[in-house]
C-alpha cells in the first residue's frame, strides 16, 4: 500500500463501547505522528452535586453514572462510607455483595465478549448480523446475560441501577429459597462460560504484545471484588488511601482528556487483564484448567486476548455465585445501624472493566463535602493511547477502511465505558481561554 | 412507508448527556432482541453496531439530557431526520440527575471538578428533550422498563398508542399487597406523587420509593409534603427527596423550591 504517504485514521462515533468518543491517528509514512481518543461525552459534573447530599443517597446516585456497571458504583461508595463511619459488615451481607457483584461480571462480560467485541474478530457490524450465520453463539450470550441479569434482579430489583445496596448492608437481603432457584441456571452459565473460553480462543489474534504495568486488587483468599490491596508488576502494593499519593491525573493537550498514570512511572492497565495476571493462582482449578488448556498462561500481554480472560472470569463469577448461594445464610439483620459521625472513607473495587476508586468527606450530619471519583475507563485512557501509537504503526501496508476498523477493535480490548469515564475526564472543547 | 410490508421500519437509537442505562435497555430485551431486530431496521445505535444508515428514520429514541451548545443544536438535526420522536428515560424526560446543576452555579461547579476550568463549555442548565424540539411520546424512569420499550416500539409500529400506565406507585403496592412503608412504619415515601412503572421496586424492598418515574399526571405534592413533615422530615430533607433523578420536572421543582423558600 501506500508506504511513503501521510494518512489519517478517524472514527467520528465509536461504535460498540458505551458513550460517546472518537478517534484520530495521524501518520506520516511508517510512523504515527499523533493518537487522539477523543471523548466529547458532556461533563455531567457528578463530584460537584454530591456535595450538599447525604451519604446514604451516594450509591444511588453515583449508579447513574453508568448504566452498565451500576454496582460497582454501588459498591465503592457503600465501602468507601462504611470506612468513614467506621462499622463492620455482616459476613452474610459480604457474601451476597460477592454475589451481587458476579451477576454484575456476567452480564457485562457477557454483553462485551459476543455483542460488543466478538463482531470484530468475525468481521460482522453488530452481533444482530452476526446472529444470521452463528445463530447458536448469539443465542447463548443472550441466555448467559440474561441469567447475569436475573441474579441482578433478585438481589437488587432490577438489571439496571438496582435498588438494594444499602451502607452498611442492603435494604432487603433474599432467602436461601429464592437464590436457591438461581442454581440450575447458574449451573448452565457455567457450562455455557466454558464454551465461551473454547470459542473465543479460535478466535484470530494479531501478534501484538505490550510491556504493560497491570494494576489490580489482590486479596490474600480470593479473586477480587471488594477488598485488598492495589498491587501491580512493578512492586505497588498500597492501602484504597494511599491512592491519591500514587496516582496523578494528567491534563494532556493532544487528548482532550485527563490521563491518570502511576507517579513516577507511567500509563497502566486496569481490568480483566491485570486481574487475571496478578490473581491467576486465586481463581477455581476449573477456570485456571480452562485457561490453560486456551494457552493462556499468565502473564497475558496481548490485549486482544483480553476477550479470552473476560470469558475466564465469567467462569469465575458463575462458579463464585454457585458457592456464594451454597454457603449463604440470611443475616441476622439486613444492614448494621449506622453510628452519627462525620469522616473520610476510601475504597477500590473491580468493577467489569477495572479498579474503581471513590473517596467521601461528610460532616457529623452526613452531609457529603468532598467527593472524588476515577473510574476505571479514565484509567485505562492514557493505555489504550498507547496500545494504538504501536498498533497503528503495524497497520501501515492496510487498506485504510480495515486499518481503520482493526483500530476500533484494539479500543474494544478494553471495553471502555466513555459515559463513566466522563464525569472525571476533563473535557476540553479546543478554543482559546480568551473566547471562552 | 413502514405499512407497505415491504420496507422494514427504521429505527435511530441518539444519545445525549447520560448513562446509556436505558439505551441498554433494549439489549437487555434478551428474549424480545432478535425478534424486534427481525421487526425493524437497527438504523443507527451506535452502542451495538459500526453499520449506519442514514435517515430519516421512523421511529427515533433519544437518550440523555441537553447540556452543551453542540447537543442543543444536534438534538435540532436528530428531529429533523425522525418521524417519531420518543424520549427514553429520565435524562431525555426531565433533565436527570445533572439538572441539579440548575439551582447551582455552574461556572463554580466546573472550577469544583475540573482543573483549567476556562477550556469547559457546557451549559448552565440541564434540560429535557422537549424544551428544544417536538417530542411525541416520552418514557419515564431511571431507568426505563424494558417492557414499556417493547410496547412502545411494538405499539409505534402497528400505529396505536402504547398502553403505558400513568397512576401512581402506590396503585402497584396494592397490587402487590405490599404494606404501606409510609403509614404503618413511618418511612418517607415518593411513591404517592411518583408515576408507576417500576412494579413498586422500593416499597418491596423495604425502603421508601425515591422517584425514578418522576412525578404522575395528577401529583399532590403538596399534600405529601405535610405528610413527610408528620413524619418528621426537615424541610431541607424533604427539598433532597424530590431533587433527584426528576428534579427538574415541573411538579417536584416547585416542591422542591417551595421547601427551600420555608
Amino acid at each position: 500500500m501506500r508506504t511513503g504517504a501521510s494518512r489519517t485514521i478517524r472514527v467520528d462515533t465509536l461504535a460498540r463501547v458505551e458513550g460517546e468518543g472518537a478517534l484520530l491517528i495521524n501518520m506520516s509514512g511508517e510512523r504515527v505522528t499523533d493518537v487522539k481518543l477523543k471523548i466529547y461525552e458532556p461533563p455531567r459534573l457528578f463530584e460537584a452535586f454530591l456535595r450538599g447530599r447525604h451519604y446514604s443517597e451516594a450509591p444511588d446516585i453515583t449508579s447513574r453514572i453508568c448504566g452498565i456497571c451500576p454496582i460497582a458504583y454501588q459498591m465503592s461508595a457503600v465501602h468507601a462510607i462504611e470506612r468513614a463511619l467506621r462499622i463492620h459488615i455482616d459476613p452474610a451481607v459480604r457474601l451476597l455483595r460477592r454475589l451481587f457483584y458476579c451477576g454484575e461480571w456476567i452480564e457485562s462480560h457477557a454483553l462485551h465478549v459476543y455483542m460488543l467485541h466478538a463482531p470484530d474478530f468475525l468481521g460482522y457490524q453488530d452481533a444482530i448480523a452476526m446472529a444470521r450465520d452463528h445463530k447458536e453463539v448469539v443465542e447463548r450470550a443472550l441466555r448467559l446475560k440474561k441469567i447475569g441479569n436475573r441474579l441482578v434482579q433478585v438481589l437488587g430489583g432490577r438489571e439496571i441501577h438496582p435498588i438494594s445496596a444499602a451502607i452498611g448492608g442492603f435494604h432487603k437481603v433474599p432467602s436461601k429459597q429464592q437464590l436457591a432457584e438461581l442454581v440450575e441456571d447458574l449451573e448452565w452459565a457455567l457450562e455455557a462460560s466454558l464454551e465461551t473460553v473454547r470459542f473465543t480462543a479460535t478466535l484470530p489474534f494479531p501478534n501484538f504484545e505490550q510491556d504493560y504495568e497491570f494494576v489490580a486488587l489482590r486479596h490474600p483468599d480470593e479473586y477480587p471484588f471488594n477488598e485488598g490491596r492495589l498491587v501491580s508488576n512493578r512492586g505497588l502494593n498500597i492501602d484504597a488511601a494511599e491512592y491519591e499519593d500514587h496516582f496523578r491525573e494528567l491534563h494532556v493537550k493532544h487528548s482532550n482528556a485527563l490521563h491518570s498514570v502511576i507517579r513516577g512511572r507511567s500509563s497502566y492497565l486496569v481490568g480483566p487483564l491485570a486481574r487475571f495476571n496478578l490473581n491467576f493462582d486465586k481463581l477455581p482449578q476449573v477456570a485456571q484448567k480452562a485457561a490453560l488448556e486456551a494457552k493462556l498462561p499468565p502473564p497475558v500481554k496481548n490485549p486482544f486476548r483480553s476477550i479470552i480472560v473476560r470469558a475466564v472470569e465469567l467462569i469465575f463469577a458463575c462458579h463464585e455465585a454457585l458457592r456464594a448461594i451454597r454457603e449463604y445464610e440470611p443475616p441476622a439483620a439486613a444492614h448494621v445501624e449506622l453510628p452519627k459521625r462525620s469522616g473520610t472513607g476510601w475504597a477500590i473495587t473491580e468493577a467489569p472493566r477495572g479498579i474503581l476508586y471513590h473517596s467521601y468527606t461528610f460532616d457529623e450530619n452526613g452531609l457529603i463535602q468532598n467527593a472524588k471519583i476515577v473510574p476505571p475507563t479514565s484509567q485505562n485512557q492514557k493505555r489504550i493511547e498507547d496500545d494504538l501509537r504501536d498498533y497503528a504503526a503495524t497497520l501501515v501496508a492496510w487498506p485504510l477502511d480495515e486499518a481503520t476498523w482493526k483500530c476500533e477493535q484494539a479500543i474494544r480490548n478494553y471495553d471502555p465505558c466513555i459515559s463513566c469515564a466522563t464525569h472525571f475526564l476533563k473535557l476540553r472543547i479546543e478554543k482559546d481561554p480568551e473566547s471562552a | 412507508m413502514s405499512s407497505n410490508g415491504k420496507r422494514k421500519p427504521k429505527i435511530g437509537v441518539f444519545k445525549f448527556a447520560s448513562c446509556d442505562g436505558c439505551q441498554l435497555s433494549l439489549l437487555d430485551a434478551e428474549d424480545e432482541l432478535l425478534a424486534v431486530a427481525g421487526a425493524v431496521e437497527i438504523a443507527y445505535f451506535p452502542e451495538a453496531t459500526r453499520a449506519e444508515l442514514k435517515g430519516p428514520y421512523d421511529i427515533c429514541l433519544v437518550e440523555g439530557s441537553i447540556i452543551t451548545h453542540h447537543d442543543a443544536e444536534r438534538v435540532q438535526e436528530v428531529r429533523r431526520k425522525c418521524k417519531t420522536l420518543v424520549t427514553i428515560g429520565a435524562c431525555a424526560t426531565a433533565g436527570g440527575i445533572q439538572a441539579l446543576r440548575n439551582w447551582k452555579d455552574v461556572d463554580e461547579m466546573v472550577r469544583m471538578v475540573y482543573a483549567t476550568p476556562q477550556f469547559i463549555s457546557t451549559l448552565k442548565m440541564s434540560t429535557p428533550v422537549a424544551e428544544h424540539v417536538e417530542v411525541d411520546f416520552e418514557l419515564r424512569g431511571c431507568p426505563i422498563n424494558k417492557y414499556h420499550l417493547i410496547e412502545l416500539i411494538s405499539a409505534t409500529l402497528i400505529g396505536r398508542k402504547p398502553n403505558i400506565p400513568t397512576y401512581s406507585v402506590c396503585i402497584e403496592c396494592k397490587r402487590k399487597m405490599n404494606v404501606c412503608l409510609s403509614v404503618a412504619r413511618g418511612i418517607a415515601c415518593l411513591g404517592p406523587a411518583t408515576q408507576a412503572g417500576c412494579g413498586a421496586l422500593c416499597p418491596s424492598f423495604d425502603r421508601g420509593c425515591f422517584g425514578c418515574y418522576g412525578p404522575m399526571e395528577s401529583a399532590n405534592t403538596a399534600s405529601l409534603t405535610e405528610q413527610f413533615r408528620i413524619l418528621g422530615q426537615t424541610d431541607e430533607e424533604i427539598s433532597r427527596a424530590f431533587r433527584g433523578f426528576n428534579a427538574w420536572a415541573w411538579q417536584f421543582r416547585k416542591a422542591s423550591e417551595e421547601c427551600e423558600k420555608r
